[in-house]
Protein backbone atom coordinates (compact mmCIF):
# COMPACT_ATOMS: atom_id res chain seq x y z
CA UNK A 1 0.00 0.00 0.00
CA UNK A 2 2.79 2.52 0.70
CA UNK A 3 4.75 2.03 -2.60
CA UNK A 4 1.24 2.53 -4.65
CA UNK A 5 1.10 5.81 -1.93
CA UNK A 6 4.61 7.27 -3.63
CA UNK A 7 4.11 6.21 -6.89
CA UNK A 8 1.01 8.04 -7.08
CA UNK A 9 1.70 11.19 -5.22
CA UNK A 10 5.30 11.51 -6.88
CA UNK A 11 2.85 11.39 -10.10
CA UNK A 12 0.34 13.75 -8.83
CA UNK A 13 2.64 15.90 -6.83
CA UNK A 14 3.49 18.00 -10.00
CA UNK A 15 -0.50 18.71 -10.83
CA UNK A 16 -0.98 19.40 -7.69
CA UNK A 17 1.35 22.46 -7.37
CA UNK A 18 0.62 23.55 -10.86
CA UNK A 19 -3.15 23.77 -10.39
CA UNK A 20 -2.71 25.18 -6.74
CA UNK A 21 -0.93 28.40 -8.34
CA UNK A 22 -3.40 28.32 -10.79
CA UNK A 23 -6.33 28.67 -8.14
CA UNK A 24 -4.16 31.38 -6.79
CA UNK A 25 -3.98 33.80 -10.04
CA UNK A 26 -7.65 32.91 -10.72
CA UNK A 27 -8.50 33.95 -7.53
CA UNK A 28 -10.82 37.33 -8.61
CA UNK A 29 -12.01 36.10 -11.44
CA UNK A 30 -15.44 34.70 -12.20
CA UNK A 31 -16.38 31.55 -13.11
CA UNK A 32 -12.96 30.08 -12.41
CA UNK A 33 -13.89 27.14 -10.73
CA UNK A 34 -15.89 25.60 -13.99
CA UNK A 35 -12.52 26.64 -15.95
CA UNK A 36 -10.10 25.08 -13.81
CA UNK A 37 -13.09 21.94 -12.85
CA UNK A 38 -13.15 21.51 -16.63
CA UNK A 39 -9.41 21.38 -17.09
CA UNK A 40 -9.03 18.81 -14.72
CA UNK A 41 -11.87 16.54 -15.77
CA UNK A 42 -10.21 17.18 -19.77
CA UNK A 43 -6.55 15.97 -18.28
CA UNK A 44 -8.22 12.95 -16.66
CA UNK A 45 -9.72 11.53 -19.60
CA UNK A 46 -7.31 12.62 -21.80
CA UNK A 47 -4.78 11.05 -19.28
CA UNK A 48 -7.24 7.90 -19.78
CA UNK A 49 -6.98 7.82 -23.70
CA UNK A 50 -3.16 8.14 -23.75
CA UNK A 51 -3.18 5.10 -21.20
CA UNK A 52 -5.01 2.86 -23.53
CA UNK A 53 -2.99 3.81 -26.54
CA UNK A 54 0.70 4.35 -24.69
CA UNK A 55 1.40 1.31 -27.25
CA UNK A 56 0.95 2.61 -30.10
CA UNK A 57 1.93 6.69 -29.12
CA UNK A 58 5.08 4.93 -28.38
CA UNK A 59 5.85 3.34 -31.50
CA UNK A 60 4.99 6.54 -33.37
CA UNK A 61 8.42 8.59 -34.67
CA UNK A 62 10.42 5.76 -34.09
CA UNK A 63 9.60 4.98 -30.94
CA UNK A 64 9.72 8.16 -29.64
CA UNK A 65 6.19 8.97 -29.65
CA UNK A 66 6.01 9.69 -25.98
CA UNK A 67 8.71 11.75 -25.41
CA UNK A 68 7.93 14.01 -28.66
CA UNK A 69 4.16 13.70 -27.15
CA UNK A 70 5.43 15.43 -23.86
CA UNK A 71 7.73 17.88 -25.73
CA UNK A 72 4.49 19.18 -27.66
CA UNK A 73 1.95 19.16 -24.74
CA UNK A 74 4.83 21.00 -22.86
CA UNK A 75 5.44 23.80 -25.56
CA UNK A 76 1.51 24.23 -25.35
CA UNK A 77 1.56 24.80 -22.21
CA UNK A 78 4.86 27.21 -22.39
CA UNK A 79 2.75 29.49 -24.98
CA UNK A 80 -0.51 29.06 -22.48
CA UNK A 81 1.20 30.63 -19.54
CA UNK A 82 3.43 33.18 -21.27
CA UNK A 83 0.12 34.29 -23.21
CA UNK A 84 -1.34 34.20 -20.06
CA UNK A 85 1.03 36.65 -18.58
CA UNK A 86 1.36 39.14 -21.48
CA UNK A 87 -2.67 39.34 -20.84
CA UNK A 88 -2.62 40.02 -17.54
CA UNK A 89 0.11 43.09 -17.90
CA UNK A 90 -2.38 44.49 -20.13
CA UNK A 91 -5.79 43.77 -18.63
CA UNK A 92 -4.67 42.61 -15.08
CA UNK A 93 -5.96 45.56 -13.51
CA UNK A 94 -9.17 45.59 -14.79
CA UNK A 95 -9.82 42.44 -13.57
CA UNK A 96 -9.18 43.18 -10.22
CA UNK A 97 -11.08 46.26 -9.95
CA UNK A 98 -14.40 46.52 -10.16
CA UNK A 99 -14.63 46.87 -14.30
CA UNK A 100 -14.47 42.84 -13.93
CA UNK A 101 -18.19 42.69 -15.03
CA UNK A 102 -17.77 44.93 -18.14
CA UNK A 103 -18.26 42.75 -21.06
CA UNK A 104 -15.20 42.85 -22.88
CA UNK A 105 -13.46 42.33 -19.84
CA UNK A 106 -15.46 39.65 -19.16
CA UNK A 107 -14.96 37.82 -22.69
CA UNK A 108 -11.18 38.33 -22.27
CA UNK A 109 -11.28 36.57 -18.98
CA UNK A 110 -12.35 33.59 -19.99
CA UNK A 111 -10.17 33.43 -22.53
CA UNK A 112 -7.32 33.83 -20.04
CA UNK A 113 -8.99 30.82 -18.13
CA UNK A 114 -9.26 29.17 -21.09
CA UNK A 115 -5.19 29.04 -21.58
CA UNK A 116 -4.87 28.29 -17.88
CA UNK A 117 -7.47 25.37 -18.64
CA UNK A 118 -4.99 24.16 -21.12
CA UNK A 119 -2.11 24.03 -18.84
CA UNK A 120 -4.11 22.88 -15.56
CA UNK A 121 -5.17 20.22 -18.09
CA UNK A 122 -1.93 19.35 -19.61
CA UNK A 123 -0.25 19.19 -15.89
CA UNK A 124 -2.84 16.52 -15.43
CA UNK A 125 -2.44 14.43 -17.93
CA UNK A 126 0.97 14.38 -18.58
CA UNK A 127 1.43 12.30 -15.12
CA UNK A 128 -2.11 10.87 -15.04
CA UNK A 129 -1.34 8.81 -17.67
CA UNK A 130 1.34 6.41 -15.86
CA UNK A 131 -1.05 6.78 -12.53
CA UNK A 132 -3.98 5.57 -14.80
CA UNK A 133 -1.87 2.75 -16.29
CA UNK A 134 -0.12 1.80 -12.67
CA UNK A 135 -3.69 1.36 -11.50
CA UNK A 136 -5.17 -0.38 -14.09
CA UNK A 137 -2.28 -2.61 -13.66
CA UNK A 138 -3.47 -3.28 -10.51
CA UNK A 139 -6.59 -3.70 -10.98
CA UNK A 140 -6.61 -6.27 -13.77
CA UNK A 141 -3.46 -8.28 -11.73
CA UNK A 142 -5.58 -10.90 -9.73
CA UNK A 143 -3.10 -10.18 -6.75
CA UNK A 144 -4.93 -10.13 -3.12
CA UNK A 145 -3.36 -7.01 -2.74
CA UNK A 146 -5.53 -5.37 -5.00
CA UNK A 147 -7.37 -3.63 -2.72
CA UNK A 148 -4.95 -1.95 -0.27
CA UNK A 149 -2.87 -0.92 -3.21
CA UNK A 150 -6.07 0.78 -5.06
CA UNK A 151 -6.64 1.92 -0.83
CA UNK A 152 -2.75 3.34 -1.38
CA UNK A 153 -3.51 4.64 -4.58
CA UNK A 154 -5.98 6.87 -3.90
CA UNK A 155 -4.63 7.99 -0.07
CA UNK A 156 -1.53 9.15 -2.58
CA UNK A 157 -4.03 11.10 -4.87
CA UNK A 158 -5.53 12.66 -1.88
CA UNK A 159 -2.15 13.82 -0.71
CA UNK A 160 -1.48 15.40 -4.37
CA UNK A 161 -4.90 17.05 -4.09
CA UNK A 162 -3.84 18.54 -0.10
CA UNK A 163 -0.67 19.82 -1.66
CA UNK A 164 -2.60 21.81 -4.45
CA UNK A 165 -4.64 23.14 -1.30
CA UNK A 166 -1.28 24.44 0.71
CA UNK A 167 -0.16 25.83 -2.48
CA UNK A 168 -3.27 27.81 -2.99
CA UNK A 169 -3.23 28.54 0.70
CA UNK A 170 0.11 29.93 0.57
CA UNK A 171 -0.43 32.06 -2.29
CA UNK A 172 -3.74 33.72 -0.69
CA UNK A 173 -1.90 34.87 1.88
CA UNK A 174 -0.37 37.45 0.18
CA UNK A 175 -1.70 40.56 -0.59
CA UNK A 176 -3.26 41.48 -3.84
CA UNK A 177 -1.48 44.12 -5.12
CA UNK A 178 1.88 41.60 -4.38
CA UNK A 179 0.18 38.90 -5.81
CA UNK A 180 0.06 39.83 -8.97
CA UNK A 181 3.69 40.35 -8.98
CA UNK A 182 4.73 37.14 -7.05
CA UNK A 183 2.40 35.25 -9.47
CA UNK A 184 3.79 36.98 -12.68
CA UNK A 185 7.08 35.79 -11.64
CA UNK A 186 5.76 32.15 -10.74
CA UNK A 187 4.39 31.31 -14.05
CA UNK A 188 7.07 33.44 -16.16
CA UNK A 189 9.38 30.39 -14.36
CA UNK A 190 7.07 27.77 -14.35
CA UNK A 191 6.83 28.80 -18.20
CA UNK A 192 10.59 28.39 -18.06
CA UNK A 193 10.93 25.21 -16.39
CA UNK A 194 8.36 23.80 -18.80
CA UNK A 195 10.23 24.94 -22.14
CA UNK A 196 13.47 23.56 -20.41
CA UNK A 197 11.57 19.86 -19.51
CA UNK A 198 10.26 19.75 -23.17
CA UNK A 199 14.30 20.66 -24.40
CA UNK A 200 15.09 17.68 -22.59
CA UNK A 201 12.10 15.37 -24.03
CA UNK A 202 13.70 16.57 -27.33
CA UNK A 203 16.87 15.45 -26.70
CA UNK A 204 15.87 12.09 -25.55
CA UNK A 205 14.57 11.72 -28.72
CA UNK A 206 17.97 12.64 -30.69
CA UNK A 207 15.65 15.27 -32.14
CA UNK A 208 18.16 18.06 -30.22
CA UNK A 209 21.37 16.62 -30.48
CA UNK A 210 23.10 20.69 -30.36
CA UNK A 211 24.81 21.79 -27.21
CA UNK A 212 23.45 18.76 -25.03
CA UNK A 213 26.71 18.86 -22.79
CA UNK A 214 25.60 18.70 -19.00
CA UNK A 215 27.12 22.15 -17.71
CA UNK A 216 26.91 20.95 -14.26
CA UNK A 217 25.90 18.49 -11.75
CA UNK A 218 24.23 19.90 -8.33
CA UNK A 219 23.11 16.26 -7.91
CA UNK A 220 25.53 15.91 -4.30
CA UNK A 221 23.76 19.59 -3.45
CA UNK A 222 20.10 18.93 -3.97
CA UNK A 223 19.04 15.84 -6.11
CA UNK A 224 16.04 16.51 -8.43
CA UNK A 225 14.68 12.88 -7.44
CA UNK A 226 14.07 14.06 -3.81
CA UNK A 227 10.84 15.96 -3.00
CA UNK A 228 12.81 19.62 -2.14
CA UNK A 229 14.58 19.07 -5.42
CA UNK A 230 10.67 17.90 -7.21
CA UNK A 231 9.42 20.67 -6.16
CA UNK A 232 11.85 22.93 -7.49
CA UNK A 233 11.78 21.61 -10.23
CA UNK A 234 8.22 22.03 -11.16
CA UNK A 235 8.24 25.75 -9.83
CA UNK A 236 11.37 26.72 -11.08
CA UNK A 237 12.44 24.05 -13.49
CA UNK A 238 15.38 23.13 -11.27
CA UNK A 239 17.18 20.28 -13.11
CA UNK A 240 20.67 18.74 -11.29
CA UNK A 241 22.03 18.19 -14.77
CA UNK A 242 20.90 21.01 -17.31
CA UNK A 243 22.23 20.61 -20.68
CA UNK A 244 23.71 23.68 -22.39
CA UNK A 245 20.62 23.99 -24.78
CA UNK A 246 18.26 23.50 -21.93
CA UNK A 247 20.00 26.62 -20.10
CA UNK A 248 19.23 28.77 -23.25
CA UNK A 249 15.65 27.64 -23.87
CA UNK A 250 15.02 28.31 -20.31
CA UNK A 251 16.61 32.12 -20.17
CA UNK A 252 15.32 32.66 -23.98
CA UNK A 253 11.70 31.73 -22.20
CA UNK A 254 12.27 34.50 -19.53
CA UNK A 255 13.74 37.04 -22.16
CA UNK A 256 10.57 36.48 -24.41
CA UNK A 257 8.19 36.80 -21.75
CA UNK A 258 9.82 39.79 -20.43
CA UNK A 259 9.62 41.96 -24.09
CA UNK A 260 6.47 40.90 -25.01
CA UNK A 261 4.96 41.98 -21.10
CA UNK A 262 7.04 45.34 -22.04
CA UNK A 263 5.57 45.14 -25.82
CA UNK A 264 2.31 44.50 -24.77
CA UNK A 265 1.48 45.39 -21.46
CA UNK A 266 -0.29 48.74 -20.71
CA UNK A 267 1.95 51.66 -19.59
CA UNK A 268 1.11 51.51 -15.66
CA UNK A 269 1.73 47.73 -15.67
CA UNK A 270 5.36 48.54 -16.11
CA UNK A 271 6.28 48.49 -13.13
CA UNK A 272 5.14 44.27 -12.76
CA UNK A 273 6.99 43.89 -16.01
CA UNK A 274 10.33 45.16 -14.02
CA UNK A 275 9.37 43.06 -11.63
CA UNK A 276 9.97 39.41 -13.73
CA UNK A 277 13.33 40.86 -14.26
CA UNK A 278 14.30 40.51 -10.84
CA UNK B 1 6.99 30.32 -28.69
CA UNK B 2 11.07 29.88 -28.66
CA UNK B 3 9.88 26.29 -27.75
CA UNK B 4 7.59 26.10 -30.45
CA UNK B 5 9.87 27.61 -32.86
CA UNK B 6 12.98 24.53 -31.90
CA UNK B 7 10.39 22.15 -32.14
CA UNK B 8 9.37 23.32 -36.21
CA UNK B 9 13.10 23.76 -36.74
CA UNK B 10 14.18 20.38 -35.18
CA UNK B 11 11.72 18.50 -36.71
CA UNK B 12 12.47 20.40 -40.23
CA UNK B 13 15.60 18.58 -39.89
CA UNK B 14 14.49 15.34 -38.56
CA UNK B 15 16.15 13.22 -35.88
CA UNK B 16 19.87 12.98 -35.98
CA UNK B 17 21.60 10.43 -36.39
CA UNK B 18 23.15 8.84 -33.04
CA UNK B 19 26.85 8.40 -34.01
CA UNK B 20 28.23 5.00 -32.94
CA UNK B 21 25.29 4.45 -30.14
CA UNK B 22 25.39 0.85 -28.46
CA UNK B 23 22.96 -1.17 -28.80
CA UNK B 24 21.78 -3.30 -25.83
CA UNK B 25 19.32 -5.83 -25.90
CA UNK B 26 16.87 -5.97 -22.49
CA UNK B 27 13.68 -7.76 -21.70
CA UNK B 28 11.06 -8.24 -19.05
CA UNK B 29 9.18 -10.95 -17.91
CA UNK B 30 7.23 -11.80 -14.57
CA UNK B 31 8.52 -8.35 -13.26
CA UNK B 32 12.21 -9.36 -13.73
CA UNK B 33 14.81 -7.46 -16.03
CA UNK B 34 16.70 -10.05 -18.30
CA UNK B 35 19.57 -9.38 -17.83
CA UNK B 36 19.26 -7.81 -14.58
CA UNK B 37 23.02 -6.63 -15.51
CA UNK B 38 24.02 -4.85 -19.13
CA UNK B 39 27.42 -2.95 -19.82
CA UNK B 40 28.17 -0.72 -22.18
CA UNK B 41 31.24 1.46 -22.92
CA UNK B 42 31.82 4.82 -21.43
CA UNK B 43 31.60 7.98 -23.37
CA UNK B 44 29.34 7.12 -26.27
CA UNK B 45 25.67 7.07 -26.51
CA UNK B 46 23.69 4.22 -25.42
CA UNK B 47 20.35 2.80 -26.96
CA UNK B 48 18.60 0.40 -24.92
CA UNK B 49 16.21 -1.70 -27.04
CA UNK B 50 13.73 -3.36 -24.46
CA UNK B 51 11.38 -6.07 -25.01
CA UNK B 52 7.88 -5.90 -22.11
CA UNK B 53 6.84 -9.32 -22.15
CA UNK B 54 4.53 -8.96 -19.66
CA UNK B 55 0.92 -8.36 -20.31
CA UNK B 56 1.16 -5.21 -17.96
CA UNK B 57 2.00 -1.84 -18.70
CA UNK B 58 5.75 -0.92 -16.74
CA UNK B 59 7.49 2.00 -16.14
CA UNK B 60 11.13 1.98 -16.84
CA UNK B 61 12.56 4.44 -15.02
CA UNK B 62 16.47 5.37 -13.62
CA UNK B 63 16.97 8.34 -11.45
CA UNK B 64 20.94 8.60 -11.98
CA UNK B 65 20.00 8.52 -15.81
CA UNK B 66 17.38 10.64 -15.75
CA UNK B 67 14.58 8.44 -17.33
CA UNK B 68 11.69 7.61 -17.32
CA UNK B 69 9.49 5.53 -20.14
CA UNK B 70 5.77 3.82 -20.12
CA UNK B 71 6.01 0.47 -22.24
CA UNK B 72 3.10 -0.66 -22.64
CA UNK B 73 2.20 -4.43 -22.32
CA UNK B 74 3.56 -6.84 -24.13
CA UNK B 75 5.46 -4.60 -26.87
CA UNK B 76 8.99 -3.08 -27.23
CA UNK B 77 10.36 0.67 -26.22
CA UNK B 78 13.40 2.07 -27.59
CA UNK B 79 15.57 4.30 -24.79
CA UNK B 80 18.24 6.79 -25.73
CA UNK B 81 20.85 7.43 -23.53
CA UNK B 82 23.37 9.78 -23.62
CA UNK B 83 27.33 8.80 -23.20
CA UNK B 84 28.02 8.53 -19.52
CA UNK B 85 31.18 8.29 -17.68
CA UNK B 86 32.27 4.88 -15.73
CA UNK B 87 29.75 3.74 -13.19
CA UNK B 88 26.86 1.78 -12.33
CA UNK B 89 23.53 2.96 -12.63
CA UNK B 90 20.49 1.38 -11.50
CA UNK B 91 17.21 1.20 -13.11
CA UNK B 92 13.73 -0.18 -12.30
CA UNK B 93 10.27 -0.87 -13.05
CA UNK B 94 8.75 2.09 -11.23
CA UNK B 95 5.12 -0.08 -10.68
CA UNK B 96 6.86 -2.64 -8.90
CA UNK B 97 9.81 -0.91 -7.94
CA UNK B 98 11.01 -3.47 -5.01
CA UNK B 99 11.56 -6.66 -7.56
CA UNK B 100 12.11 -5.70 -10.74
CA UNK B 101 15.47 -3.79 -10.25
CA UNK B 102 18.57 -3.93 -13.02
CA UNK B 103 22.14 -2.37 -13.51
CA UNK B 104 23.82 -0.31 -16.03
CA UNK B 105 27.54 -1.22 -15.66
CA UNK B 106 29.15 1.81 -18.03
CA UNK B 107 33.04 1.09 -18.22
Amino acid sequence: MIAALIIVFREVFEAGLIIGIVLAVTRTVRHRNQWIGGGVLVGVLAACLVAVFAGALSNLFAGMGQELFNAAILTIAVVMLTWHNVWMARHGSELAGELRAAGQAVVDGSKSLLALAVVVGVAVLREGSEVVLFLYGVVAGSDDSALSVALGGFVGLALGALICMLTYAGLVRIPTRALFATTTVLIALLAAGMAAQAAAFLEKANWLTAMDNVVWDSGWLLSDASIPGKALHTLIGYTDQPTAMQLIVYVAILAVTFVLMRLYGAPVKVQAAAAVRG
Amino acid sequence: MFAAAALLAVSATGPANAQSATEIQLSYKDKKFDPAEITAPANTPIVIKLRNLDAKAMEFESKPLKIEKVVAGSSDATINVRAQKPGRYEFVDEYNEKVARGTLVVK
